[in-house]
């Protein structure tokens, strides 16, 4: 899975897809792992790194990452 | 080791569906996290989840204005506590307390207002459904019968001939107010003259004593004015009495129907912005009544048997996240231990729903499922949340009324229910139903009470 090349997102969380004109907010762990996933990160990779970081255990990520990654092919931020 | 940063689930939102959508107010995402002092998960720990939870405070406050308001235009003002709206039994005393009497529609609330300790000659009886016993009973209790339909009247007129009492009675009038649907199923027409033939009749049999006149214009009535007209029916049948017959009406019933701050379904704005305040029907229906011409001294008593506006706020409804789910079409679900089973407004009402915890500023939308195995099993279609996880909690606003007296004993039991005192003291006021006390009333013959598998 892969993002679409030209979005452009803000720290505060304001994502810009420059060839639909759509955008998008995301909370600060939302954009966290956006960034991740655009630098190529696996998804193994990310769930490490959230564990290291964050009060919670490896299910919920799992299941939350997964919950978001649907939720970028739904607005189309991925490509097909 | 160092400390974990506080998790929250990761959230997009589209940005292109406007600011003011349909998903609703910022406010709604501020979380609830007490209840007149009392924190909301300490009650879910104590008496478990879902639960109802009723302020007496609430319940008072919302009282003494409404009287305060009637009392301040009108000399004469009496309000009778709608029983089917709530007839929790530590509820009604609330009212009685604050000097309510009581307004019933059947003879299960007639023996329920009976044991809370109210006076026969306080109980309103009104309902289509009231057989000679029933009736017996009340003329006994001297009741104020109020009557629905001349098959009614009739055997009225026939327990009455055996008496030397003759029985206190009032006739519900129906009419015209300019409001659609008009409530035309219950009491004698206005307009067509049924009203003014059942008066006619009872006061010429000479059987009944014709004390008053009632009438409900319908429930959740957005239209102040719609109460002006009723009230100048309702007057122009008694001074036409007067006229007629040299006789005073003592009482003039408007019933119930004032609307609570409720967000009626598919409605653009919110409830508490749009719904009138009491004052606006007290002004209507008062206004009206005074300049109606009666004599000074012959000024009928206003009775009224406002619902819902006097207890909506005042209960709320508790509950735990189960579980989230993503539908096919993308959009979020969300799934409470609280359900249409135990809410029977979310059909009428998009509720507000506060979040208990705080879950942060950003928020997705969703639908609020409840637990049970239906696709009708909707408490909040669309509504914008903050990011919910299974364990967090949630609290339903505005559900004192007709929730307790309507819910469904179906699929689960129903929750305990809990009452906040003045000083912030919880009180159990019903046990969360068990599978023994459910049973209790179920007989199995002796034949299917063994079975092989
Ligand atoms: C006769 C009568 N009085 C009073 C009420 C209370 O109405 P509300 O809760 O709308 O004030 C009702 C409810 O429908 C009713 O039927």
């Amino acid at each position: 899975m892969k993002l679409k090349k030209d979005l452009a997102i803000s720290d505060s969380g304001f994502l810009f897809n420059p060839s639909s004109g759509d955008s998008f907010s995301l909370n600060p762990i939302g954009v966290e792992i956006f960034k991740l996933l655009q630098k190529g990160e696996s998804d193994d990779a990310i769930i490490t790194l959230l564990l290291n970081d964050y009060a919670v255990d490896k299910n919920t990520i799992d299941k939350d990452l997964n919950d978001f990654k649907i939720m970028l092919t739904n607005h189309k931020l991925i490509n097909a | 080791m160092k400390t974990k940063k506080t998790y929250e689930r990761p959230l997009i939102k589209s940005l292109n569906s406007g600011l003011m959508n349909k998903f609703g107010k910022r406010t709604e995402w501020t979380p609830l996290t007490e209840i007149d002092g009392v924190k909301v998960v300490d009650l879910l720990n104590e008496y478990g989840s879902p639960l109802f939870v009723y302020s007496e405070k609430k319940i008072r406050e919302n009282y003494q204005h409404a009287k305060r308001v009637f009392e301040t235009r009108y000399p004469k003002v009496q309000f009778a506590w709608s029983y089917k709206t709530c007839y929790l039994n530590a509820v009604c005393d609330v009212y009685h307390q604050e000097g309510s009497w009581a307004e019933v529609v059947s003879r299960f609330e007639y023996e329920k207002a009976l044991k809370n300790g109210v006076p026969g000659d306080k109980i309103i009886f009104n309902g289509p459904d009231k057989t000679d016993d029933d009736l017996m009973l009340a003329i006994k209790n001297n009741s104020p019968i109020h009557i629905d339909h001349l098959d009614e009247l009739y055997r009225l007129h026939e327990l009455a001939s055996g008496l030397t009492k003759k029985p206190k009675v009032a006739i519900r009038v129906n009419m015209d107010t300019g409001i659609y649907p008009m409530w035309d199923r219950f009491g004698f027409n206005y307009e067509n003259g049924q009203a003014w033939d059942a008066i006619n009749k009872i006061i010429t049999l000479n059987k009944l004593d014709l004390v008053g006149l009632h009438t409900h214009i319908g429930t959740f009535m957005l239209t102040p004015s719609a109460y002006a007209v009723a009230a100048s029916k309702m007057a122009d049948l008694a001074i036409n009495i007067k006229k007629k017959y040299k006789k005073s009406i003592s009482y003039i019933d408007m019933g119930g129907g004032f609307a609570s701050k409720n967000t009626l379904k598919g409605s653009y704005y919110m409830g508490s912005d749009t719904v009138p305040d009491i004052e606006e029907y007290a002004e209507a229906i008062t206004s009206t009544l005074i300049n109606a011409g009666f004599d000074k001294d012959e000024m009928p008593y206003l009775y009224l048997e406002t619902g819902r506006a006097l207890v909506d706020d005042a209960g709320f409804l508790m509950g735990t996240v189960i579980a989230n789910k993503r539908l096919s079409d993308g959009r979020r679900a969300t799934i409470l231990d609280f359900g249409v089973n135990v809410m029977f407004t979310s059909f009428w009402y998009d509720h507000k729903i506060s979040p208990v915890e705080e879950l942060g500023y950003h928020t997705e939308d969703t639908t609020l499922y409840g637990p049970m195995c239906m696709n009708i099993d909707v408490v909040r279609e669309n509504i914008s949340m903050p990011p919910l996880s299974p364990g967090n909690h949630v609290v339903a606003h505005f559900v004192g009324a007709y929730n307790v007296t309507q819910s469904m004993q179906f699929i689960s039991l129903r929750p305990a229910i809990v009452m906040i005192d003045l000083h912030g003291k919880p009180h159990l006021i019903k046990t969360k139903e068990t599978l023994e006390g459910i049973q209790r009333d179920e007989l199995v013959p002796q034949h299917l009470k063994t079975f092989k598998l």
